[in-house]
């Protein structure tokens, strides 16, 4: 949340700089030389803060989502509408024995949670969470994001081996295998917008996307590339973040509960934030990368304060996760294996190509026409071709009947 | 040379070190990782962004990920009882010193032969694309080729053979 020069003071601007200008005006407060590292500090209890703030909020919407779709209450006793849940829960997860495994190598299992959340923080750091409003406005900051997240792998294996379990075992060998089959399409899915936006730089890919013809916003997502581009994306981040249908590292009725079997208290509790504290970071940088990120939908919402658009995004985007979750079944590890390496990454390998033949053609609608007719034949072409091998006929049971 | 630089420093030292000694073999691997990590941070500490990131996400993301795979795939994780030493452990000794002072001296010489830039450049991921796809596109390209090789290699050996039932 840099500090930049505010040169009119209308009312939408104070309110749209609202956080910038509290922060300059709490770091006023000190001597000179210690406010650079005070705003830092200030930013980094704002995001530890909102974060969490906004998970406990998302998990009791998830409840009441998951039972509104599965036709039942929910959660409804802690609190009006049962919204005091998280705070029970918390506080249950506070005061609940720490059971650590006779045999779990304990140095390890208790490093991979706190691991796991710290990296998955560092994320937010390079986020722009509106105007002005980014940590470190770092020049490879998509390189940093991602590195974060690569590093989040790690603590999974950790988690998985140190329990000396074999469902924490197989769960943290799923969950890692997943997750590196998926980071492949991940990452070239950015590249695209890399190639495009000419920067690594997150504020930099935002203001790339500023723009309006008429009311309507440049957004990566209105072109064709964008928007093969932003499905990949979206298949491939909900894989990252182990959630349904990709949620098989977890899959309770095949190892428990998956790498955090052997968690229990407040440990497992880390490991729950950790979740959903990944689900928000991978949501912002899609909304960062796709989106337009903290601008508005239409050009005389601008009044609206940007850092309202960009939490109404990522929380259209955290709907979105759970509305997935009650409505698809989980998938197979043969189905999610050849689905990222045989679909998914060719289709993102020719994504690529025809992000630069967008890039190259010039302005003009001959562009769209190409690249759409490109995406929408390779897409329906192997398509076809992957469903002719399957054989698809009707279904035979072997103990069923 | 900053208190920063020395801290990490013996991180990486530290973690390089615990790979080697400890038990475990996938306690080395994850001190490996405090290793690499240390690594990408002296890379940051020298303003490379590029590279630190790089870094953190091939090594740590990646070929940490890859050595513990093999470590579990392999040979289990039992702990050896005999110690860790090899019992060619002063030839290994050996060859480690001999590589070290080469790179050492070879670095040592650059310093003296190249021209000492004056400030401090400023490299942003820009200029390294454009020098990657400029003046070292060759060696990229050979990199590439010998990348791709390697894939259709693994994915050859990986593939069931024809005849045999899978």
């Amino acid at each position: 949340m840099l500090a930049a020069p505010v040169s009119t003071h209308s009312v939408p601007v104070i309110v749209d700089q609202a956080f910038v200008l509290f922060k300059d005006w709490l770091v006023s407060f000190l001597p000179p030389s210690w406010r650079p590292a005070a705003g830092v500090v200030l930013c980094v209890i704002a995001i530890v803060c909102v974060f969490p703030g906004l998970f406990a909020l998302t998990t009791v919407f998830e409840r009441k989502g998951l039972g509104r779709m599965q036709n039942r209450y929910g959660p409804n006793r802690v609190g009006p509408y049962g919204f005091f849940q998280p705070v029970a829960d918390g506080i249950k997860s506070l005061t609940k024995e720490d059971v650590v495994p006779l045999n779990a190598d304990v140095v390890v299992h208790f490093l991979a949670p706190l691991t796991l959340v710290v990296t998955v923080f560092m994320g937010f750091a390079v986020l722009p969470m509106g105007r002005n409003m980014v940590l470190a406005n770092l020049d490879a900051g998509l390189l940093f994001f991602f590195s974060m997240s690569a590093a989040t792998e790690l603590s999974v294996f950790m988690a998985g081996w140190s329990s000396r379990n074999k469902y924490s075992l197989l769960g943290a060998m799923r969950a890692v295998a997943q997750m590196i089959s998926y980071e492949v399409p991940l990452l070239l899915t950015t590249v695209a917008v890399v190639m495009i936006a000419g920067s690594l730089s997150l504020p930099k890919i935002v203001a790339a996307q500023s723009g309006y013809t008429g009311v309507f916003p440049h957004w990566y997502i209105f072109t064709p590339w964008g928007l093969a581009s932003f499905l990949v994306f979206a298949i491939a981040a909900t894989a990252e973040t182990n959630r349904s249908p990709f949620d098989l590292p977890e899959g309770e009725s095949e190892i428990v509960a998956g790498y955090h079997t052997e968690y229990s208290g407040f440990k497992f509790a880390l490991f729950f934030l950790g979740e959903y504290l990944a689900m928000f970071s991978i949501s912002g940088i899609g909304v960062t990368l796709f989106l337009g990120g903290w601008s508005a939908p239409l050009s005389f919402l601008n009044v609206v304060p940007s850092w309202f658009w960009f939490f109404s995004k990522v929380m259209v985007s955290i709907f979105v996760f759970i509305w997935m979750r009650g409505t698809l079944p989980r998938l197979r590890q043969d189905q999610l294996m050849n689905f990222a390496w045989k679909f998914v990454l060719p289709f993102t390998l020719l994504n690529l190509g025809v992000t630069a033949l967008w890039r190259f053609m010039g302005e003009g609608w001959a562009r769209w026409v190409v690249s759409s007719v490109i995406l929408v034949g390779v897409y329906v072409f192997m398509g076809r071709v992957g469903m002719f091998k399957k054989h698809f006929g009707p279904r035979s049971y072997r103990y069923a009947e | 040379m900053s208190p920063i630089f020395y801290v990490l420093a013996v991180l990486t030292v530290a973690g390089g070190l615990a790979a080697v000694l400890l038990k475990n073999t996938v306690h080395c691997a994850l001190a490996l990782t405090v290793a690499f990590a240390g690594l990408a941070l002296l890379f940051l500490n020298l303003d490379a962004q590029f590279v630190g990131f790089a870094q953190i996400l091939i090594y740590i993301g990646a070929v940490a990920i890859l050595v513990v795979f093999a470590i579990l795939l392999t040979r289990g994780t039992e702990t050896p009882q005999a110690g860790v030493f090899s019992r060619s452990w002063f030839v290994g000794l050996v060859i480690a010193a001999g590589v070290f002072s080469v790179l050492g001296w070879a670095v040592l010489q650059s310093a003296r032969v190249l021209p000492q830039p004056s400030a401090i450049p400023s490299v942003t991921v820009h200029d390294i694309g454009v020098a990657l796809l400029g003046r070292y596109v060759l060696p990229l390209e050979i990199v590439a080729l010998l990348l791709t090789s390697a894939t259709i290699g693994a994915v050859i050996v990986a593939m069931h053979e024809k005849g045999r039932p899978q």
